[in-house]
C-alpha cells in the first residue's frame, strides 16, 4: 500500500512536469510556427508604417540600452553601498524596499512616471519610457550586485586593505572583479526582462509607426505596437504582430542564454 | 575619492527609498481628486464611469449601489461622453455627475488571481518535487532550465498566445465566452507556473540531505520522505515563494490584457468577461482626463498597497524565516 501511494504520487509529480514542459512547447511551437510564416528579412529594413519592423526593433533596444545607461550605474553603486560601505539598520532597508520594489506591478511604474514625467513634459516620450525601464531595472541590479559582492570572499578584501589601498580601491580593482562574472549575468537577465516589457511603455513612451531618434516625442516600441497590433481585426496586422513577438522572444532567449552561458563557462 | 565613491553609493542607496516614497506621494497626489470624491466608498461601488443625475446635493453614491449590475453594460458608450462631463464636473450645482467605483476592477484581479493560483500551484509543486527529488541529475539540470526560459518569455506572448491558441479550446470544452474570467485566470497561472516551481524546488533543495537519507535508511518511501521530511522542513519557504508568484499575478497586465474581456461588469460565472486593475489602466489611461484620470490613479494606489503587503508579508514573515 505504501509502495502504490508512492508510485501514484511519483507519476502524478512526472506528470505535472510534463505539462509544464507541455505548455512550453506549446507556446514555443506556435510562437516559431506562427512567427516563422510571418517572417521575412524586409521586416528588418521598413518601418511600421510599410509593414516593418525596422523602427520598432531599433526603439525598443535604444529604450532598454538607455535605461540600461540609468538604471546600471545607480542599481550597482546601491548596492555596492548596501554590501561594502552600509551597516546594520540603514542598508538592510535598502535591501528590503529594492526586493518590493522588484516585484512591484510594471504598470504602476508606468502611471508613475506618467505623472512625474510625462505630464510635465506634455506627452509621452522616449525619456519617459527609457526612466520607466531602468527603475524596473534598478532593484533588479541591487540585488544581483548585492549578492555577487558578498559571495567574495573577505580575506580578498583583507589583503587589499594590508596592502595599503584605500576602500573604493579595494571596491573597485578587488571585489568587483572578482565578482565580475556574476554581476555581468545578473545584468544580462535584467536586460532581457526589461526589453519584453509592454506596461511600463504603454502611457509613457507609447509607439510610433515611423523611425525615430528623437526622445522628446512618442518613441517606437516593439512591444507596445505587438499589443497594438495583435488587436487590430486584419489577418495582416496579426501576422506582423506574431512576427514581431517572435523576433523579441529569439532576443529575450539569446540574451537569457548567453548570460547562462558565461556563467557556467566561468564555473 | 574616497569620500566622493562613498558619497555616491549612500545617495544611489537612497534614490531607491526616494523612488518607493515618491511612488506612493504621486499616487496618493494624482488620486487625491477621485479620494475626495469617492472616499472609500470607491472600494464597494461597481459602476465605473456612469452618469448620475442629482436633484439635490444630499442624494449620494449609495442610491446606486443597489440597483447596480445590468445598467453598467451602457458603459462602453459612456466612454465616448465622458470628457465633455469631467469639464462639466468643476460646476457643483450641475445635475449630471460622473461617478467611478472599483469593486468590478478590484473583483477582477482577485478571482484572476485566485483562479491563476489554484490551477498553477499544484503543477508547480509536482514540476518542482520533480525537479529536486525524482529526477536524475543531468535531466533536472536541463529540464530546470527549460523552465527557467518560460519564465523569461514575455508576458505579451503569453497573451497573445492564450486568446489566438488556449482560449478556444477552453471555451469549446467549458462553453461561455472566450474572454472570460476564466481563461484570464488560466494563462495567468501557465505564466506564474514557471517562477513558482523554481523558487519552490529552491526552497526545497535547503533540506539537509542528513535529514533525507536518515529517513530513507529507516525504511521511508519517496513520497513519506517529501511528505514528512522536506514539506515540514521547507514548508515556510514554499509558502513564501506561492505569496510572491501572487504579488506577481496580482500585477500582470499584459498576459490578462487579451483575454479578460476589459469590460466593466461584474461577472456572475467564471466564464465571463470582466476587467482587472492593471488591465482597466492599461486600456483607459490614454483616453482618461479628470476624474477619469484621478479615478485610474487610485486604482493603482490600491493595487500598490494590496501588492506592498502581500510582498512584504512573504519577504519579511515568511521567507525570512526560512532562512
Amino acid at each position: 500500500m505504501r509502495l502504490l501511494i508512492n508510485k501514484i504520487f511519483l507519476a502524478l509529480s512526472i506528470l505535472s512536469a510534463g505539462i509544464g514542459l507541455a505548455f512550453l512547447a506549446w507556446i514555443l511551437i506556435t510562437l516559431f510556427m506562427k512567427g516563422l510564416s510571418s517572417f521575412h528579412f524586409s521586416l528588418f529594413l521598413n518601418d511600421l508604417i510599410d509593414g516593418g519592423l525596422r523602427n520598432l526593433i531599433i526603439g525598443q533596444m535604444i529604450l532598454a540600452g538607455l535605461a540600461s545607461i540609468i538604471g546600471i550605474p545607480l542599481g550597482m553603486t546601491a548596492g555596492i553601498y548596501i554590501q561594502e560601505y552600509g551597516q546594520g539598520r540603514y542598508a538592510a532597508l535598502i535591501r528590503d524596499l529594492s526586493d518590493i520594489m522588484m516585484s512591484a506591478p510594471s504598470i504602476v511604474i508606468g502611471a508613475f512616471v506618467y505623472a512625474i514625467v510625462v505630464v510635465p513634459m506634455g506627452g509621452t516620450s522616449g525619456w519617459a519610457g527609457a526612466i520607466a525601464l531602468a527603475i524596473m531595472m534598478i532593484p533588479v541590479v541591487i540585488n544581483t550586485t548585492d549578492s555577487m559582492l558578498s559571495l567574495v570572499p573577505r580575506e580578498l578584501r583583507e589583503a587589499g586593505i594590508a596592502l595599503g589601498a584605500s576602500k573604493y580601491k579595494v571596491i573597485i580593482d578587488i571585489v568587483i572583479r572578482a565578482a565580475k562574472v556574476g554581476i555581468m549575468t545578473g545584468i544580462l537577465l535584467a536586460f532581457a526582462r526589461i526589453i519584453g516589457e509592454t506596461a511600463p511603455l504603454l502611457f509613457t513612451s507609447e509607439t510610433s509607426n515611423y523611425f525615430s531618434l528623437n526622445l522628446n516625442e512618442s518613441f517606437p516600441s516593439l512591444t507596445v505596437s505587438i499589443y497594438d497590433l495583435a488587436n487590430e481585426p486584419e489577418e495582416s496586422s496579426r501576422d506582423l504582430a506574431w512576427a514581431a513577438s517572435f523576433i523579441l522572444t529569439v532576443m529575450v532567449l539569446i540574451i537569457n542564454l548567453t548570460g547562462r552561458f558565461i556563467t557556467r563557462n566561468k564555473k | 575619492m574616497e569620500k566622493i565613491f562613498q558619497k555616491l553609493s549612500l545617495s544611489s542607496a537612497t534614490l531607491v527609498f526616494i523612488l518607493l516614497i515618491g511612488i506612493f506621494i504621486t499616487l496618493y497626489t494624482a488620486a487625491k481628486p477621485a479620494i475626495d470624491e469617492f472616499g472609500l466608498h470607491f472600494i464597494l461601488n461597481p459602476d465605473w464611469n456612469k452618469e448620475l443625475v442629482i436633484e439635490s446635493p444630499s442624494v449620494t453614491t449609495d442610491s446606486t449601489t443597489k440597483n447596480i449590475e445590468d445598467d453598467t453594460i451602457v458603459d462602453e458608450d459612456d466612454m465616448i461622453a465622458d470628457e465633455d462631463d469631467d469639464m462639466l464636473l468643476d460646476d457643483e450645482d450641475d445635475a449630471v455627475k460622473t461617478i467611478y467605483g472599483g469593486l468590478v476592477p478590484i473583483i477582477g484581479t482577485l478571482l484572476t488571481t485566485i483562479i491563476a493560483l489554484a490551477f498553477a500551484l499544484p503543477i508547480a509543486m509536482g514540476i518542482a518535487v520533480f525537479l529536486a527529488e525524482i529526477a536524475p541529475k543531468n535531466i533536472s539540470y536541463i529540464v530546470g532550465i527549460a523552465i527557467e526560459l518560460l519564465a523569461a518569455i514575455p508576458s505579451i506572448i503569453f497573451g497573445m498566445w492564450g486568446l489566438y491558441y488556449f482560449a478556444p479550446i477552453i471555451s469549446n470544452l467549458v462553453g461561455g465566452y472566450q474572454v472570460s474570467l476564466l481563461t484570464a485566470g488560466l494563462v495567468l497561472g501557465v505564466m506564474i507556473l514557471p517562477f513558482m516551481a523554481a523558487i519552490t524546488r529552491d526552497s526545497m533543495n535547503t533540506t539537509p540531505a542528513v535529514l533525507k537519507e536518515s529517513a530513507y535508511a529507516l525504511g521511508a518511501t519517496k513520497f513519506e520522505v517529501i511528505k514528512d521530511i522536506i514539506f515540514p522542513y521547507s514548508k515556510v519557504g514554499i509558502i513564501g515563494s506561492i505569496i510572491l508568484a501572487l504579488g506577481r499575478a496580482l500585477g500582470e497586465t499584459m498576459a490578462v490584457a487579451f483575454l479578460i474581456g476589459s469590460i466593466f461588469v461584474l461577472p456572475h460565472k467564471v466564464t465571463d468577461p470582466t476587467i482587472s486593475i492593471p488591465v482597466a489602466m492599461a486600456n483607459n489611461f490614454g483616453e482618461a482626463s479628470g476624474l477619469g484620470e484621478s479615478a485610474l490613479f487610485y486604482l493603482a494606489l490600491i493595487l500598490f498597497i494590496i501588492s506592498f503587503a502581500i510582498i512584504s508579508l512573504a519577504k519579511f514573515y515568511f521567507l525570512k524565516k526560512a532562512k
